[in-house]
């Protein structure tokens, strides 16, 4: 094991996974400096800039030419900055990426890792902080992926790269510099669609995923009821049987998200367990997200959005009553 | 009277030059007689959907694939039928696809505007306009990265040149320095719109030249002149020079889809545009050249034959089985049947 950072366990995932196949490379805006993230940091310098490709600013290309590199038999990471830029793109993703294998019938795959980091960060404002996962969850070709801890975003990189599929993997801004233990293992690899028990408990099940988990984990910590913290990981395949599991013991399930709480994918979650599983509830199935709003510029503005620790134990304590 | 082959009757024109352009005349019709069979199938109601047709066009296709080999690869449009039966997909399974069928080159499940046949370097056809243009550049930096010889010709139509992909495309080539020969079919119209009208400046070419990138332009309805530049153009990029930039002016005889009755174009243009067909020019420059009037007959009634028997197949060929609904969509979480409430 090793202590890192998640932004350095992405790197660590990246250079081994092209040390080990020559058709893995990436590319994207300011890669040789390391990328704005520095999440890219060194790897031009040791594969050199025709595999970490410097790229204009040209979004829709960017991900188009993945899409053709992909379909033609190389394996892209292709490094689309922030997610709310991605959307300059979202024909190349949508229409070409998640659609191509099955409109030609098979006849090739798509095998690009889209990284696109979400979330609010630093004042960031409405057009760089959104978290839009439930937009390609609800695409069918894609994969949707929401590392939570530097060893996920490792192994779910990983993963993700020697994926066939289109892969979205949605990075946290806010948790670059977070460090925890990472195996060292070159084979060490996190299985897509498999859910993350993060904290057993016994009163209510509360699923989240990216930053959130560590929020719910640090409401898990305060009094109150016992919450039992499940990290989905994956958002589509999302581990149904994992959250099935934990509500056959608990009977509350509770979903926290940092993205709007009106049709995001919280709503997936608590809508599919309720036609699963309703009559054996004991509380009514319930999300906690952000108003549907553009998120502020000033941090109290932009604050008044948060799921808060609060108010996870609020509406646990709400369910259990 | 008839002339035997062999022996050229014109000062110009080689044995060669006979064959090739024999070989174009041949696949310029066996394309015509394609579209002519969707048309009317698609009339039938036993096409569905939209389809378009690139009557009037086939040289553009004929000329240019006729340089690439089968690994190189190309990009199209919506209106590609001609470039694939031209780089040297099967017409029977093109027409099951149309026809929605079981044995279709995408299994039915793509139909005419998302033809591919991957098999033949033919990337696939695309129902977004300048969609293709990424895709080629990316199947271009691919070749390079993974240092393969290939080639990419990436086929678009004067409608796309004020989508943002296609200046990023074209930018893309040039700083990358990618084996891609963009084709430019000019056909005057973005789907019912006079291009002129809507776009700025001199055009496409003058925005690729702007970039650095070598364009040239002939008449997209000689296929001589098609073959000779575009061969000229492939021979360079193979070379090592490139990206470069050809502009084919054509025409579409019939309408943007086969449901199209076309009110927007003058009839004095349309029937102007027919004295320009590429097939019979061709066929006079045939004759010309000393070939038979009943070979070509020949050539012309093959071509109908074999798209009318691949259109009578696909009438019959049963529907793809239910479950290739669900198949080929993704690896891991393939959908669950969970719909409808389930």
């Amino acid at each position: 094991m090793s202590r890192l950072s998640y932004a350095e366990a992405s790197t660590q995932a990246v250079a081994e996974e092209m040390a080990r196949d020559p058709r893995v490379w990436a590319l994207g805006e300011d890669l040789g400096r390391g990328g704005v993230f520095g999440q890219y940091k060194g790897l031009q310098e040791r594969f050199g800039a025709d595999r970490i490709v410097d790229t204009p600013i040209s979004e829709a290309t960017i991900m188009g030419a993945g899409v053709g590199a992909a379909l033609t038999g190389t394996r892209p990471i292709v490094e689309m900055r922030f997610s709310d830029f991605a959307l300059c793109a979202v024909d190349e993703l949508v229409n070409q990426a998640a659609k191509a294998r099955f409109m030609f019938g098979g006849q090739a795959k798509v095998p690009l890792v889209a990284r696109q980091p979400i979330g609010m960060w630093r004042s960031s404002a409405a057009q760089h902080s959104q978290s839009l996962e439930a937009w390609y969850a609800h695409v069918p070709g894609l994969v949707v992926v929401c590392p939570a801890t530097p060893a996920d975003n490792k192994g779910l990189l990983k993963a993700a790269i020697r994926a066939d599929d289109p892969v979205v993997y949605m990075e946290h801004k806010d948790l670059w510099p977070f460090e925890d233990e990472v195996p060292e293992d070159e084979d060490f690899i996190v299985p897509l669609g498999q859910a993350r028990m993060a904290r057993e408990g016994a009163d209510v099940t509360v699923v989240a995923w990216s930053k959130m988990v560590h929020i719910a984990l640090a409401a898990a910590e305060g009094d109150g009821p016992s919450l039992e913290v499940i990290d989905l990981r994956t958002l589509w395949p999302w581990d149904e049987e994992a959250v099935a599991r934990s509500l056959a013991k608990t009977g509350r399930l509770l979903v926290a998200q940092e993205a709007v709480r009106a049709v995001g994918f919280g709503a997936e979650v608590v809508a599919t367990m309720a036609e699963r599983m309703g009559r054996e509830l004991k509380a009514p199935v319930r999300r906690l997200g952000a108003p549907r709003a553009p998120i502020g510029y000033a941090k109290p503005l932009e604050d008044l959005l948060r799921v808060t620790a609060e108010d996870i134990r609020a509406a646990a304590a709400e369910m259990c009553s | 009277m008839d002339t035997k082959r062999g022996e050229p009757v014109a000062e110009h024109g080689s044995n060669a030059d006979v064959a090739r352009l024999l070989a174009h005349y041949s696949t310029m019709t066996r394309i015509r007689a394609f579209e002519m069979a969707a048309e009317a199938a698609h009339k039938d109601g036993l096409v569905g959907g939209a389809i378009h047709l690139s009557i009037g066009q086939e040289a553009v296709a004929s000329g240019v694939c006729a340089n690439l080999d089968r690994a190189d690869q190309i990009t199209t449009t919506h209106r590609g039928h001609g470039h694939s039966l031209a780089k040297g997909a099967a017409a029977s399974a093109m027409m099951l696809e149309l026809f929605g069928r079981a044995g279709g080159v995408c299994g039915g499940k793509g139909g005419s505007m998302h033809i591919a046949d991957f098999s033949v370097g033919m990337l696939g056809a695309n129902g977004v306009v300048g969609a293709g243009m990424p895709i080629a550049v990316g199947a271009a930096h691919g070749a390079k990265i993974m240092g393969a010889d290939r080639i990419v010709v990436c086929f678009f139509g004067d409608g796309a040149v004020n989508r943002g992909p296609f200046l990023e495309a074209l930018n893309w080539a040039k700083i990358y320095d990618l084996d891609i020969l963009f084709v430019c079919e000019h056909n005057d119209y973005a789907s019912t719109t006079r291009t002129d009208s809507v776009t700025a400046g001199p055009g496409a070419a003058a925005r690729a030249e702007a970039m650095g990138i070598e364009a040239a332009e002939i008449d997209g309805n000689d296929v001589e002149a098609v073959d000779a530049k575009a061969g000229e153009l492939i021979e360079r990029l193979r070379g090592g020079e490139g990206p470069f930039f050809l502009t084919a002016r054509t025409y579409r005889l019939m309408g943007h889809t086969a449901a199209d009755p076309g009110a927007y174009r003058t009839r004095e243009e349309v029937a102007a545009a027919w004295q320009g067909d590429p097939i019979p020019r061709a066929a006079a420059r045939l004759t010309e050249l000393g070939v038979a009037e009943s070979e070509l007959s020949a050539i012309g009634e093959q071509a109908s034959a074999e798209m009318a028997e691949a259109a009578a197949r696909a009438a019959e060929a049963p529907a793809p089985d239910l479950a290739q609904a669900f198949s080929d969509i993704q690896d891991i979480g393939a959908p669950s049947h969970r719909g409808v409430g389930a």
